[in-house]
């Protein structure tokens, strides 16, 4: 058994890429040390163990740094095969893939783009309706038909990267004034989303959601500053458009 | 469906895509047999948009009826359906996380300047002009030297064994000579320690015999840039209108 310290992460508090692996160590029953990171100045340690990307999260194992979260998760599982979260079968672990870089590469960089105004808005909302039509359709009716979660009866990868980035939609929902997953539409999506929330290796992982309208507000309050071209002084605490990236889509591991 | 059309292997894939390469050199290197179905991608077959719906693009492997997309998945697919023999990644878990990092740094920085996409979003090597150019340019060079440093002294990226990210990388150095043509870019000069490993994968069967002749994608590019230019009904031609007229390496069609 790896005592804790020679489990460290690196991650940021608001960042859901650093929640897929704070979930995936705590489904594995694993110990760790946590560093909380500014994402805005990283420290020495980030730079050093993440020099190509200089983002969180950065998992250490024995001082040995892995980077990018589907990486990480994927590491986490093999190192520790108990409660495994990828599928056994070749073919559902592509499946599960494929779903994971959906997530990455469309639904998160949508998601993101909603804190934007005007058209633009329209436009991602749009989107982010389009992506979830797609997996409403694999839920209902496709690889991951009639399962309680994406990885069966338990949390699997697919479950994690998904859901630590979904709560968004509920943020984002409030903080715009926008509607993104409507129970009458996405009945499934929402259906699982509600059960996932409800795990409680996921309560204990997910910051409170007064916490994450806290934050998005404060982020949404510096963007319309920055575009208004009025003041140019960043809250130490809020972040910025670069640290909701690092929240939402793909920019961070 | 034709009888026994669920059962084998079939490869939806296009002549030129480095994507469709990636997945013929892991399918040699398992020495597994399959069916290569060439699309046309202004006219993509109904199987295509079937086997992939949520991005209607090649490759796709389609094993036993069921599909797989995306090109670094279904080399991990192959990888993991035909273990007994060729491993694409290394045993070691924490090996294995890095080849994943760099293939997907490769997926993520070398793919956006690759003429391939230019129809796409970035273009940028041979479609831009001027700064615009200087900057792709720069920031490939960057890219470059990055995979050199990674590469050290290495056979392959993996050490020994042919692998993962060799598999990821080695498909867009058939595209070095339309980078050198079009964009004055030798990814030799500015990355010398990848020339030796490049034909040491080129000694590779598996490779020579998936990688396209360096000049027939030149052709290529140059049949693109050539449509980029035109202009029809005062509207810049969109070349995946058009592109699936260049098949095989030769001009078959083309519509204005």
């Amino acid at each position: 058994m790896d005592p804790p310290s020679s489990l460290k992460l690196l991650g940021s508090w608001a960042d859901s890429h650093t929640h897929r692996v704070q979930l995936a160590l705590k489904l594995k029953g694993l110990e760790f040390e946590y560093q909380e990171e500014d994402v805005i100045n990283p420290s020495p340690a980030l730079l050093l163990h993440n020099p190509i990307y200089k983002k969180v999260p950065v998992f250490l194992h024995s001082d040995r740094p892995v980077v990018e979260s589907v990486v990480i998760l994927q590491y986490i599982d093999e190192t520790w095969a108990d409660n495994p979260i990828m599928p056994s079968d070749p073919f559902e672990r592509a499946d599960a893939r494929f779903w994971c870089h959906f997530a990455e590469d469309k639904l998160a960089p949508a998601v993101g783009a909603v804190f934007s105004s005007g058209e633009g808005q329209k436009a991602a909302v749009d989107q982010v309706h389009d992506n979830l039509k797609l997996l409403e359709r694999e839920l209902r009716d496709g690889a991951f038909k009639g399962q309680r979660f994406f990885g069966g009866d338990k949390i699997g990868l697919l479950d994690i990267v998904l859901g630590c980035g979904s709560y968004w939609l509920a943020v984002f929902e409030e903080v715009m004034e926008v509607k993104l997953v409507d129970p009458g539409t996405f009945p499934v999506f929402h259906a699982w989303l509600k059960d996932f929330e409800e795990q409680n290796e996921v309560k204990e992982t997910i910051p409170a959601i007064d916490k994450l309208l806290e934050y998005a507000r404060g982020i949404r309050q510096m963007m319309l500053r920055l575009s208004n071209g009025t003041s140019t002084t960043v809250p130490a605490t809020a972040g910025t458009t670069g640290a909701i990236n690092v929240a939402v889509d793909g920019s961070s591991g | 469906m034709a009888e026994g059309e669920n059962k084998g292997l079939v490869l939806l894939d296009f002549w030129v895509s480095p994507f469709g390469q990636r997945c013929r050199i892991a399918l040699a290197e398992k020495g597994v047999e399959y069916e290569y179905r060439e699309e046309n991608l202004r006219d993509k077959s109904p199987l295509l948009l079937k086997s992939n719906p949520v991005h209607k693009k090649i490759p796709v492997l389609i094993h036993d009826g069921k599909p797989v997309c995306e090109s670094l998945i279904i080399v991990q697919y192959i990888d993991e359906a035909w273990p007994d023999r060729a491993p694409l990644l290394p045993a070691d878990s924490y090996a294995r996380a890095q080849a994943r990092f760099w293939a997907d740094l490769v997926d993520k920085k070398v793919h956006p300047p690759s003429a391939f996409h230019m129809y796409e979003s970035g273009t940028k090597l041979w479609k831009l002009k001027g700064e615009a150019q200087e900057e792709a340019k720069k920031e490939f060079i960057e890219i470059l030297k990055l995979l050199e440093g990674e590469l050290g002294d290495k056979k392959y990226f993996g050490g020994d064994t042919f692998g993962l990210v060799d598999i990821a990388l080695v498909p867009f150095t058939a595209w070095f000579y339309s980078y050198e043509a079009c964009a004055n870019l030798s990814a030799e000069k500015e990355a010398p320690k990848l020339v030796p490993w490049v034909k040491r994968c080129r000694e590779r069967e598996s490779v020579s015999k998936s990688l396209p002749d360096p000049l027939k994608v030149y052709e290529f590019v140059c049949f693109l840039k050539k449509l980029c230019s035109w202009h029809v009904n005062g509207h810049l031609c969109r070349p995946e209108y058009i592109v699936g007229g260049f098949r095989h390496g030769r001009l078959t069609s083309f519509v204005g």
